[in-house]
């Protein structure tokens, strides 16, 4: 079993929650751009969550979900005491770091601000100069902005709705970064929902700069076993859980990967209905 | 008594057909002591037993069936279980008539003794009865690491630990038992069953640990830092392979793999009482004519499928599966389209697969692996409707390890190389099973773990003092 040491409600509206585990032998080996994959209970499903943080010495990950299905709902209930049945990682290869001589920026949409941290903060250790773009829907789904600017040598802060930062999505900014900047950005990590991903890789396409995504396919086994994951890269088939979940933004076939997000849609809402079942009228039963 | 005057090979009692393609109970139910001992008489108890050359763990078999005959179970049992730890499994899984029944002097005139059948029996009477704790063996002081519990690992493990050795068994998943857990579906092997062999390997001490992914959360020489004097690896044929056609990766192509872990191990077909979902269309086509091809064109009737087909490019009598597999299908209204292989996935503006685009094939000359190989025959593409595909062509090794092990030689599958011993490119580290083969059996995997077991003993007992820590 895995303890959960600390739980924060980040947002109520969706729901969005931190939960540091412990979990020694995954805090040992964690690296920017892992994951892993958790079993509430015996019934549940194996989730894959990016690691947002981990601390070697306490032996704790830290991760950020929102509650969106009927497993991160059941996972969201979890409170600080208790324990988590199976969690297993670091999972995924870590993201590639190393100094680059023009700026690199790191742009985390959502949820995405999570995963994105520990890369930025892993470049500017590297000796990076690092541009930090992150942007939600509005004011209250932004969380870790300090630490973010802790990390990055410029941060901007965007949202949807303009109750906070500037208004507009990030890859507004992100242009206006490219302007700004003369084209002179070697690298660009994206993480955030899947259109926001693939929003930003047919940006950065004609600039010609590389564009790193992180993939969240639907998983299973998250050790190469199954191929639930897979993900067509240029003309090859890849497994997010072993050959990512980093890729080329400008290779993904993204049209196919939103298809293949949606396989189990229909059993995703049914599995919600028992979860939100109050004892009837749901339909659930 | 003379042969002919023996009573016929005692037919296994089974579901019936129209009711098990609905549930995911157990098709075969095993005999009665009645049943058991009338097969067991059958046996001739011969002077040089041919049976013997056909097991890879060297059960001794007309040892077991005579205690069987005269009813003495617990004899019976424990003359299975002083080779073979899991007799539960291997009764129920093991392709017998390859194996021990292709041997036996009774199947040259009649019908071979059922060894398979009496193992299963054995070894579920003595769960019946409540197994007995077994004796520990005099401690070694040493610790040996197992990685992977599937067959090989667990049958590795359990010797090891009936030597005397501390072992620790690593799994990657959240239960231990690899593909008799994740693959092989319920109805063939109930889990409860793979529960009490694994609950048997507790007893002899195995120290199991799940959610390891060695590679990954630990290395082989972090292990062997550790201070452990051998590593086992049994790692599996982990890796599903895909025919490389356009449009395998639409909606409803899974992998064998995928669809029968979520059905297996995440008991999907329980779904939303559990929370991992598994869906079959109307039609749905397997390619693939082994064990695992079976497994699922079964599994697909059971979770509500109105046609489930086996798509094979050879014909029928080159298919790998257990006949008593293939038999079970045919009885449950699988059906077969032999000679036949898809060239493409049709897909519908969703993004899902709505059909296969076929070619007939012909068998032309044998092929490196002894079977005629098929040659495609021009012109003679079809199309085949299906709303589910389950690929079900072999896997390949999983290079975790593999990948993460300096000094580690592959040999040119990918697979890692090991002599008969399992002896790997690195003392003190071996390894067995279908990461050393490629796809095989549970059987194989198992004599592997066991003949690795005895090297490792071999290697610990030759250098004590350097080992111990």
């Amino acid at each position: 079993m895995f303890p959960i040491v600390r739980k924060e409600v980040i947002a109520t509206n969706p729901a969005v929650k931190l939960f540091e585990v412990k979990a020694p032998l995954v805090a040992a080996k964690a690296k920017a751009g892992q994951f892993f994959i958790l079993r509430c209970n015996e019934q549940g499903e194996r989730i894959p969550l990016t690691i947002a943080d981990y601390n070697r010495q306490a032996g704790t990950v830290t991760t950020i979900f929102q509650e969106v299905g009927a497993s991160t709902k059941i996972l969201g209930k979890l409170n600080e005491g208790e324990a988590i049945l199976d969690f297993v990682g670091p999972l995924g290869l870590p993201s590639e770091i190393k100094k680059h001589p023009d700026p690199v920026v790191c742009v985390g949409g959502g949820i995405g601000i999570a995963p994105v941290f520990p890369i930025a903060r892993a470049l500017k250790e590297a000796g990076n100069y690092v541009i930090g773009i992150i942007g939600a829907k509005n004011k209250d789904l932004i969380f870790w902005e300090d630490r973010m600017r802790a990390v990055c040598d410029e941060l901007i802060v965007c949202t949807d709705d303009g109750s906070y930062g500037r208004r507009g999505f990030v890859t507004d900014a992100l242009k206006d970064v490219y302007t700004q900047r003369e084209g002179r950005i070697n690298q660009i990590w994206a993480i955030g929902p899947m259109i926001m991903m693939r929003v930003i890789s047919n940006t950065t396409r004609p600039w010609e700069v590389k564009t790193i995504v992180s993939m969240n396919p639907i998983m299973l086994d998250g050790t190469g076993m199954c191929g639930a994951c897979r993900v067509l890269v240029g003309k090859e088939t890849k497994f997010a859980c072993v050959d990512g979940p980093e890729f080329d933004g400008h290779l993904i076939d993204w049209d196919l990967a939103m298809k293949r997000a949606l396989i189990f849609k229909r059993e995703e809402q049914r599995a919600l209905a028992v979860v939100e079942c109050q004892g009837g009228g749901c339909g659930c039963h | 008594m003379s042969l002919k005057g023996r009573p016929p090979r005692q037919e296994m009692p089974c579901q019936d057909p129209q009711v098990r393609r609905n549930n995911f109970n157990e098709v075969a139910l095993g005999y009665q002591e009645k049943l058991a001992v009338a097969e067991a008489t059958r046996c001739l108890q011969c002077k040089k037993p041919q049976c013997l050359a056909g097991c890879p763990v060297e059960v001794p078999i007309p040892e077991f069936i005579k205690a069987v005959a005269e009813g003495d179970f617990a004899q019976a049992a424990q003359i299975v279980k002083s080779k073979n730890s899991l007799p539960a499994i291997c009764g129920r899984v093991c392709p017998q008539e390859t194996q021990c029944e292709a041997e036996c002097v009774l199947g040259k005139k009649f019908e071979p003794v059922a060894i398979g059948r009496l193992e299963r029996f054995v070894a579920d009477w003595e769960m019946d009865k409540g197994v007995e704790k077994p004796a520990p063996a005099p401690k070694k002081g040493q610790k040996v690491a197992v990685i992977g519990s599937g067959p090989a690992g667990l049958t590795c493990a359990a010797d090891l630990a009936k030597l005397g050795y501390a072992v620790t068994l690593y799994e990657a998943l959240h239960v231990p038992g690899g593909v008799l857990m994740y693959g092989i579906p319920e109805f063939r092997l109930p889990k409860a069953v793979v529960q009490a062999e694994i609950d048997y390997l507790r007893q002899l001490g195995v120290d199991i640990q799940v959610d390891i992914v060695i590679g990954k959360g630990k290395t082989v020489q972090e292990i062997l830092d550790d201070g452990y004097a051998a590593v086992f690896l049994g790692t599996g044929a982990g890796l599903p392979r895909f025919m490389g056609v356009p449009g395998e990766n639409l909606c409803g192509v899974f992998s064998a793999n995928e669809f029968l872990t979520r059905t297996n191990l995440m008991k999907g077909y329980r779904f939303p009482e559990y929370f991992t979902p598994v869906i079959v269309g109307r039609r749905v086509a397997v390619l693939g004519g082994g064990n695992v091809a079976m497994d699922a064109a079964r599994t697909a009737l059971r979770l509500g499928a109105a046609e489930s087909t086996i798509v094979y490019r050879r014909s029928a009598k080159e298919m790998p599966a257990r006949a008593e597999e293939v038999e079970h299908a045919h009885a449950e209204g699988v059906q077969f389209q032999y000679l036949t292989s898809p060239v493409e996935m049709l897909g519908d503006e969703n993004g899902w697969v709505k059909a296969l685009k076929c070619l007939r094939y012909e068998l032309g000359e044998p092929d490196a692996s002894g079977r005629r190989r098929p040659v495609p025959i021009p012109g003679s593409e079809f199309i085949l409707e299906a709303d589910t595909v389950v690929v079900a062509i072999g896997s390949g090794a999983n290079p975790m390890v593999i990948k993460t092990t300096k000094g580690l030689a592959v040999n040119k599958h990918g697979n890692i190389a090991a002599d008969d011993d399992g002896q790997t490119s690195i003392p003190g580290v071996y390894a067995g099973g279908d990461i050393v083969t490629g796809a095989a059996t549970v059987i194989l995997a198992m004599g592997a773990g066991k003949k690795s077991a005895q090297a490792i003993d071999r290697y610990l007992t030759a250098q004590p003092g350097e080992k111990t820590q």
